[in-house]
């Protein structure tokens, strides 16, 4: 089969593969009808995400069809079911899946040795992540093994379109848990950080869950015009200041909810210094990521207010202002998304055209064109937004 | 090469049978070739001070050429990174102390004054492959007209039904709580 497969830094190539196999009961097979490349995807792309092999397959967002199962279905799935893969691999039965604490899934890591040395703990198994979180082979592909997917699974119905439900695998979840760990009050001013695919997300969810007002923040025209449409009031961090605004705009008080929907690779520019620093350090491997949005919303965020942390990071942070952070009472919330804990209601809620996620997309080409539309989507070329690929 | 990595995968994951074609613009190579280069001459530069004064009959600037070697290597990291723009034109600056420094040594009592219009040649033949570098992989403009997309709201049913859709939901969750 056809595979995008990361090779090194900036190197993925689209490569013929061995199709994958059923190793264990619980193992199903899909046919990949659609796949989407992911604002993560990126950060495993410029390798500043430790744990990367080459010949590791690419993609974690991905749906298709069902073609083959193992004997441990128990009637949770069949051939020729459709389905959403969430990119965190769930076990279902140990404690915290029990919990809705889906991603950190005691289970379903098979390289938990790596993770417990790293994070202290095992966290669950991710498609086509690094091998901190199980190493497995992603959905970039034309076919998918997906462990454990008697629990792996969000069964999805006929009459709608792989568009409007491919998007349930991460971006609409991740955007919706942002702003439900939020808990938004009708009050409430939330600012978000990042307007790329999680960010349009974050804004949606927001307005979905009642936001006085929300408040985007990018520098690239075309991700401010999608917030805008989704009812964002916008700040372009490239010619205002993004505290003057916020400020201007909460009557002094800043707001309550903040989102960081831009994470480890933080925009460097010369007019915020602490990025080039942040860069600089990234390069010498003194720092392993640059945390300039996290300390931006921790100085502006209203006192008792909650920070949501949906954006990836993946090591060390340096001069977090833990003082502020202290002193002001904020909250801070993050984590990979626990899917399976949204996506009965998000399922719901594009079934009754409350939303339709497929407002995010921009691109639509065949895998082959994979290598080619992550440097498009990394150098934000012809307008693109979010890549979907059709294996 | 695909050996090693599928020597790496686990048991029964999908194995390279034939690789696809590495997608590295030509100017990405370029900054990788210059980032080695410099880390290389750095490292030189860092590590034998004294053989490159001898050389250029500049006996008594080792220091200067130590700090001159810790630059380059600084620029070659960044050449190498997801920043090669900022290396590259890290490097074109570099080009030119060098050249200060050398025209400097180019004085009619050094004897090896004519190693020093070499190295001299050599800085401005690296140079100009620099600035094309720095050129070639500047953020490139759009392609085409930018697109924006004021009609994306993502509600099929309008962003004031979706407003009103939450109020109506939090002023029930509201009601049920008191």
């Amino acid at each position: 089969m056809k595979a995008l497969v990361w090779h090194g830094k900036e190197d993925i190539r689209c490569d013929e593969v061995t199709d994958p196999r059923i190793e264990d009961p619980r193992d199903a097979i899909i046919r990949v009808t659609s796949c989407a490349i992911c604002g993560s995807d990126l950060h495993l792309f410029h390798n500043f995400i430790p744990g990367m092999l080459p010949g590791d397959i690419m993609g974690h967002e991905t749906m298709g069809e069902v073609v083959e199962t193992g004997d441990g279905m128990n009637g949770k799935l069949k051939k020729g079911d459709r389905i959403v893969v969430p990119f965190t691999i769930i076990c279902g039965q140990c404690e915290q899946c029990k919990r809705g604490n889906f991603s950190v899934c005691e289970t379903t890591n098979r390289k938990r040795h790596l993770a417990e040395k790293v994070f202290g703990h095992t966290t669950a198994g991710l498609f086509g992540y690094t091998h901190l979180t199980g190493g497995y082979p992603g959905g970039q592909a034309e076919y998918l093994r997906v462990p454990f997917a008697d629990t792996t699974h969000i069964k999805v119905p006929d009459g709608l379109s792989d568009e409007q439900l491919l998007f349930l695998s991460d971006i609409f979840p991740t955007g919706w848990q942002a702003a439900a760990q939020c808990d938004i009050e009708p009050t409430d001013t939330v600012a978000i950080w990042g307007c790329g695919p999680v960010g349009q997300m974050a804004i949606r969810s927001a307005i979905l869950l009642g936001a006085n007002q929300v408040i985007a923040i990018d520098c690239v025209p075309e991700r401010l015009s999608m917030a805008e449409a989704g009812g964002a009031t916008i700040i372009d961090f490239k010619t205002e200041s993004v505290m003057e605004r916020l400020q201007e705009l909460t009557d002094g008080r800043g707001p309550e909810k903040c989102i960081d929907a831009t994470g480890t690779e933080s925009h460097v520019m010369p007019s915020q210094p602490d990025t080039i620093l942040d860069r600089a350090k990234q390069m010498l491997m003194l720092e392993s990521d640059r945390p300039h949005v996290l300390r931006e919303m921790i100085y502006l965020c209203r006192p008792g207010g909650v920070i949501s942390i949906p954006g990836v990071y993946s090591g060390f942070s340096d001069k977090i202002p833990m003082g502020a952070l202290m002193n002001k009472g904020l909250t801070v919330r993050t984590g990979q998304t626990h899917v399976n804990r949204w996506t009965d209601d998000l399922l719901r809620r594009i079934a009754d055209g409350e939303i339709d996620p497929s407002f995010v997309i921009t691109h639509t080409v065949d895998l082959e064109r994979g290598p080619e539309m992550y440097r498009l989507f990394r150098d934000k070329q012809d307008s693109c937004v979010k890549v979907v690929l059709k294996p | 090469m695909y050996y090693v990595a599928n020597i790496m995968r686990s048991e029964g994951d999908p194995k390279i049978v034939r690789s696809g074609p590495r997608q590295v613009p030509p100017a990405d190579r370029l900054a990788r070739s210059l980032g080695w280069f410099s880390i290389g001459l750095g490292a030189l530069e860092l590590l034998a001070p004294r053989r490159i004064t001898r050389t250029l009959g500049m006996q008594g600037d080792e220091t200067l050429v130590r700090a001159f070697g810790l630059r380059e290597i600084f620029s070659g990291i960044m050449s190498l990174s997801v920043d090669r723009n900022a290396g590259l034109w890290s490097r074109v600056a570099g080009d030119g102390l060098d050249a200060a420094a050398l025209m400097s040594a180019m004085r009619r009592d050094n004897p090896k004054k004519h190693n020093v219009a070499l190295a001299l040649l050599m800085v401005g033949g690296i140079a100009l492959l620099d600035y094309r570098g720095a050129q070639e992989t500047a953020q490139r403009p759009q392609n085409g007209r930018r697109r924006l997309y004021p009609d994306r709201s993502g509600f099929p049913k309008g962003l004031a039904a979706a407003k009103a859709a939450a109020q109506r939901v939090l002023s029930h969750a509201k009601a049920g709580a008191s």
